[in-house]
């Protein structure tokens, strides 16, 4: 680093003085639904966040793929439309609806305008409220997920999950992937596919963000006649997950030309009162844009891969740290060995000072930048919920980053990085690379 | 987004050379040009005390000279070395030391590189992106380097992925004579001899204020920008010498073409179709816009004409696409994608697929359909006023593409007036086998007919 610069980051990290001012309202409605609110009328349309805690980790023991497939349904048909009359309602309000799920929320990314708000909530309501799971349109999207699932099958990355998944997670739902496999995803009745709506949208795990031109006071009849239906309760969540992550390496033969690799080891949850002091560890070795640790002594230095990334996985029912990396079969050896090596200094050693200050900088500058819109903010608000968080936290976070000091990051370095529990699950034909037996 | 939506948006991601999605706000946008000839846009959001500073530059891989294939996408990497003022990895360094995001991107006719940072800041970013416009000071160690690390990046984009490699494949019959049938990130063979003469060659022909566009969006007041941009661009003089893009032509292409791929990695083969079809030019958009709704009225959702057909009807397929890039300097193509159901034959397939478009032809336009998608254009005008880095970007991409800020306002209007008419008259233009090539991505097994 030069002098110039850093001259100029001293300056600037007395000067910054970047805090996102955003004004959250909590919004009971007369039913009793909750909401976090930011009115922001300056563009004539909604942002709505909702999230069901639990997601496709509810799905049934040989029903894997149940909950992703439901989720897939809820746009073919609902009320009295069919997928084809669903969509063609959809288009003449021009408002969007997302349904995506995950390990841990179904979650439901909607906006629509403010001069059709009323028609398109009414539309929004009747694909969580009342699916049809019209046997056709089940036997249509299934066939689109089994494509899906054989291509998969030999997809590197993909192979590369799996196999780290199953050999992480024991009998946990998170062992085996969301979308299920060919066998439990064929099997899948129109009975299954009720039982897993019924399993994930209910009161007790929903969560609401809502930004953009609507007042408190029009939100919460909004809420009741968008959710009011809903049953009090779902399936039972499935519990903390064992992590069985060993130390050693895992390879898994493909013919291609370049290896792609996933590691990891055990992690930290984010309600860690380290978490912080983890989080700006991981910025320093590997999550950083060029300047990470990792990307500099891999990429830069040795030109072993076009990218290399550390991050930290504090799901809800298990936490990990992983990394991912892609290197040609005759080098991905080397990139393992620098990363291990990487590993290891900044457990032994942790972080300077001036990597923290930069680090600190950096979390604290980008925090603010995220809040760039109606829909990011509801995504946002939703986050805080799930995690628990006071209404008034943006405004105290980058406090609890700048607390963390250098020998918090040294102990938790110390405390969290295990360079003999950290696994590679490597994907392809890698030269001098073999499966070990776990230690 | 359900693991299913992701594998088949990753299908119809390798059609997508450009986004699609076209329409301009010009609310909040301003423009001026620098006295040595550097384009300025400024779009203003005050919501968020965020600004992204971008600079693209025409040149991009068409530019090239014929040997050199992925120069100007190695010149972007090598543009994060050193300056005579700023150390290797400093540009970067200065950008997330100040919580801000820092990238580049190269396209077949323009190369861009942007900040993401809080919005006083935004003079550091300017200082920093002008000094490396003229001032960059490479090693033969960076060079080495750096080109492993385009060639591990070509292994992880294209050589480890049969839908990429098809596609390229297919690009490069598609174009007789233009290079826009080289890939961006160039030929394997070609990048491994790729050399500091080749990447300086380039830098100095292309790299300069008159052959830029200053993109600047969020929260900005343009005379600041303007104050800014003449302090730190304006005094950098401008290449009197700058080359014409003059690209060569395409001969009237008279002959179908078709690409067979076979990959023990394929699992779920498809079939894709690309026409030549002209592109947006400046003035005279009309062609464009149409091809633009077509793509939407073939093969864009659950209601469109091929999904209708082949998803819905015979269920001759799991996913159909239709997808147009207008914004481009040169012709563009026209592509279709159709992934057929478990039982039926990539031939079966393409049979389908063809006799569905000449069904089109003699159908006609669904009137009704056309006027939902004319109302979800003028709400994309809306939802697009909340991020003003998408119209940021969609500026910079049609400035650096041989279009106006006219043509990029007037653009809109273009969409609002197409009639069925026009969308038919395109479509029988456009859907010509002679200047088609058809693909097909087939498991190493698959016997041809």
């Amino acid at each position: 680093m030069s002098r110039i610069l850093a001259a100029l980051m001293l300056v600037l990290i007395a000067t910054l003085p970047v805090r996102a001012e955003i004004k959250i309202e909590e919004v009971v409605s007369p039913g009793g639904i909750t909401a976090w609110l930011v009115t922001e009328p300056s563009i004539p349309f909604v942002a709505l966040e909702l999230r069901f805690r639990g997601g496709a980790s509810l799905d049934v023991p040989g029903k894997r793929g149940a909950i992703n497939l439901m989720t897939g349904l809820l746009e073919e048909g609902s009320g009295d439309l069919d997928s084809r009359g669903f969509a063609r309602a959809l288009e003449s309000l021009a408002a969007s609806f997302q349904y995506d799920v995950g390990d841990d929320a179904l979650s439901v990314s909607s906006r629509f305008l403010s001069e059709n708000r009323d028609a398109a909530v009414a539309l929004l309501r009747a694909s969580l409220i009342e699916p049809t799971f019209e046997q056709q349109a089940l036997d249509r999207v299934r066939a689109q997920v089994l494509a899906s699932l054989r291509s998969d099958a030999k997809d590197p990355d993909t192979i590369a999950r799996a196999a780290f998944d199953a050999m992480a997670y024991g009998d946990h739902p998170y062992a085996t992937q969301y979308d299920g496999t060919i066998e439990s995803v064929t099997a899948l009745t129109r009975d299954d596919m009720i039982a897993a709506h019924k399993a994930v949208f209910a009161k007790d795990r929903l969560f609401v963000g809502v930004v953009g031109d609507i007042s408190a006071k029009e939100l919460g009849p909004l809420l009741d006649e968008l959710l009011g239906a809903l049953p009090d309760t779902g399936a039972p969540q499935p519990g903390s997950a064992q992590i069985m992550i060993k130390g050693g390496m895992t390879v898994v033969p493909f013919d291609t030309p370049q290896s792609v690799a996933i590691f990891g080891q055990r992690g930290i949850s984010q309600d860690d009162p380290d978490f912080f002091a983890a989080r700006i560890l991981n910025q320093i070795l590997g999550a950083g844009g060029f300047e990470s640790r990792l990307m500099t002594e891999v990429r830069e230095k040795r030109g072993l891969t076009y990218g290399v990334y550390s991050f930290l996985v504090p799901q809800d029912y298990a936490a990990t740290y992983q990394g991912q990396v892609a290197s040609s079969n005759d080098r991905i050896a080397e990139a393992v060995s620098v990363i291990r090596d990487e590993w290891t200094r900044a457990a032994n050693e942790g972080v300077t000072q001036a990597e923290l200050d930069a680090a600190k900088t950096y979390v604290t500058g980008a925090y603010p930048l995220r809040f760039d819109g109606n829909g990011p903010i509801a995504r946002i608000m939703v986050g805080m919920q799930m995690l628990g968080l006071p209404i008034d936290y943006i405004a105290t976070r980058n406090d609890k980053v700048e607390a963390v000091t250098l020998a918090d990051v040294r102990r938790v370095a110390a405390e969290l990085l295990d360079p003999a529990g950290l696994h590679f699950v490597v994907v392809g034909q890698p030269v001098g690379l073999e499966t070990t037996v776990a230690n | 987004m359900t693991r299913l939506r992701a594998a088949l948006a990753g299908i119809s991601l390798i059609f997508f050379i450009m986004p699609m999605s076209a329409t301009a706000a010009s609310t909040g946008v301003t423009t001026f040009e620098l006295e040595n000839g550097m384009q300025v846009v400024v779009v203003e959001d005050h919501r968020a005390p965020v600004v992204q500073h971008m600079v693209w530059y025409r040149a991009g891989s068409a530019d090239e000279t014929s040997g050199a294939s992925g120069v100007a996408h190695f010149l972007e990497h090598l543009l994060f070395k050193a300056t005579d003022t700023l150390a290797e990895g400093e540009l970067s360094a200065t950008v997330s030391a100040n919580g801000g995001r820092d990238n580049a991107f190269t396209s077949f006719d323009y190369t861009a590189y942007f900040q993401r940072v809080a919005a006083d800041r935004l003079e550091i970013m300017m200082r920093m992106e002008a000094d490396r416009m003229r001032n960059i000071r490479l090693t033969e160690t960076n060079i080495e380097t750096e080109r492993k690390v385009i060639i591990e990046e070509r292994n992880q984009r294209t050589e480890n992925n049969p839908r990429a490699l098809l596609s390229e494949q297919m690009r490069a019959v598609q174009y007789h004579n233009h290079r826009y049938g080289v890939p961006i990130i160039g030929w394997m063979h070609e990048m491994e001899t790729l050399d500091m003469e080749d990447v300086l060659g380039f830098y100095e022909t292309y790299y300069h204020p008159n052959n830029a566009i200053l993109v600047v969006s969020g929260d900005v007041e343009p005379n600041e920008v303007r104050r800014l941009a003449t302090r730190y661009y304006g005094v950098i003089p401008e290449n009197t010498d700058l080359p014409k893009r003059q690209r060569s032509a395409e001969p009237p292409q008279t002959a179908e073409r078709r690409v067979l791929l076979r990959d023990v990695r394929v699992a779920q083969p498809y079939v894709s179709r690309s026409y030549l079809a002209t592109e947006r030019n400046s003035g005279d958009q009309h062609m464009a816009a149409a091809l633009t709704l077509l793509a939407d009225l073939l093969g864009g959702g659950t209601t469109s004409y091929l999904t209708e057909k082949l998803q819905f009807d015979s269920q001759k397929a799991v996913y159909t696409g239709a997808f147009y890039g207008g914004v481009s300097l040169d012709s563009t193509t026209f592509s279709l994608v159709m992934v057929p159901s478990a039982d039926v034959s990539l031939q079966d397939a393409e049979d389908a697929m063809d006799a569905t478009l000449a069904q089109f032809l003699i159908d006609g336009v669904d009137e009704d359909r056309l006027a939902r998608i004319k109302y979800q254009l003028r709400a994309s005008d809306i939802y697009g006023r909340d991020n003003v880095d998408g119209i940021a970007n969609r500026y910079g991409r049609a400035l650096a593409s041989g279009l106006t800020i006219e043509d990029v306002q007037s653009w809109p209007e273009v969409l609002q007036a197409v009639t069925a008419d026009e969308i038919m008259a395109a479509a029988r233009k456009v859907l010509v086998r002679n200047a088609s090539v058809t693909g097909w991505l087939m498991r190493n097994e698959e016997v041809t007919q």
